[in-house]
């Protein structure tokens, strides 16, 4: 059984290592048979539709190799502009800090493995 | 309206946007903005930039700090290029619409998070799009 990848983004990205990184995790997801992504977005001053795009993007790819992705300690500034620029990031999972995002992973995980063994006992 | 200060920014490379969002945190800083105005402000300058380089091949962002008749200082940003420009405005303005490859909510967005908004377009002569945020 796979671990979880932690990813804390610690500067103001451009939009090709941005990109850099939706394609680096993916790849990562596969080769270290993550369950889990957690990423750490805490010192991210600015979600602007680019960045939330890429968050949308690596929690679908994750979705499809099998692993849950959790966004963790959006700063409230930013939470406030996204929902105001129309980008209220929805199908993302969230969790305040690095702790509770850990224990929503572990949480979602332990639920679709129950889902999982019920649909077959049915 | 009183202009108290002003500069460019050029937006040529993804790099630039970076250097716009940067230095459009530091007038909103310098004007006493609260994080939250900061942030939205900082915010709609990235989609509009983003609009300048992808859209537009590039052009310029103009910063400049001004004064209304009741002294209130605000932080308006003036995008331009010489681009194709924006045949049905009402249109590119509208969430969801877009002809490249992201989401549609630049300008829409960028309007939203801010106090003025206007538009000047013109098929093959380019576009310029002007915010303004009060403190």
């Amino acid at each position: 059984m796979g671990g979880f990848l932690l990813v804390t983004i610690q500067v103001d990205m451009h939009d090709r290592l941005a990109l850099t990184l939706q394609d680096d995790l993916t790849s990562m997801v596969v080769r270290h048979r993550a369950r889990g992504v957690l990423i750490d977005i805490s010192a991210l001053e600015m979600v602007d539709s680019f960045i939330g795009r890429m968050l949308g993007t690596i929690a679908s790819m994750a979705t499809l190799l099998d692993a849950i992705t959790v966004v963790v300690g959006m700063q409230p500034s930013v939470a406030i502009t996204l929902v105001e620029l129309g980008l209220p990031l929805k199908g993302i999972r969230t969790a305040l800090d690095v702790e509770k995002g850990m224990a929503a992973l572990q949480t979602a995980l332990a639920e679709n493995e129950d889902g999982g063994d019920e649909a077959h006992q049915q | 309206m009183k202009l108290i200060s002003s500069e460019s920014v050029p937006v040529r490379t993804p790099e630039d946007i970076v250097a716009v969002r940067q230095a459009v945190r530091r007038k909103a800083v310098k004007l006493g903005f609260g994080l939250v105005d900061q942030t939205k402000v900082v915010t709609a300058s990235s989609e509009l930039a983003r609009n300048t380089l992808d859209y537009g091949g590039g052009g310029i962002v103009q910063l400049e700090i001004v004064e209304s008749e009741r002294s209130k200082s605000g932080l308006r940003l003036i995008f331009e290029d010489r681009g194709p420009g924006i045949p049905d405005i009402d249109l590119a303005l509208s969430d969801g619409y877009t002809t490249g490859a992201g989401m549609g909510l630049g300008l829409g967005g960028a309007k939203r998070l801010s106090h003025e908004f206007e538009i000047w377009s013109k098929p093959g002569e380019g576009t310029r799009v002007s915010i303004l945020r009060w403190k």
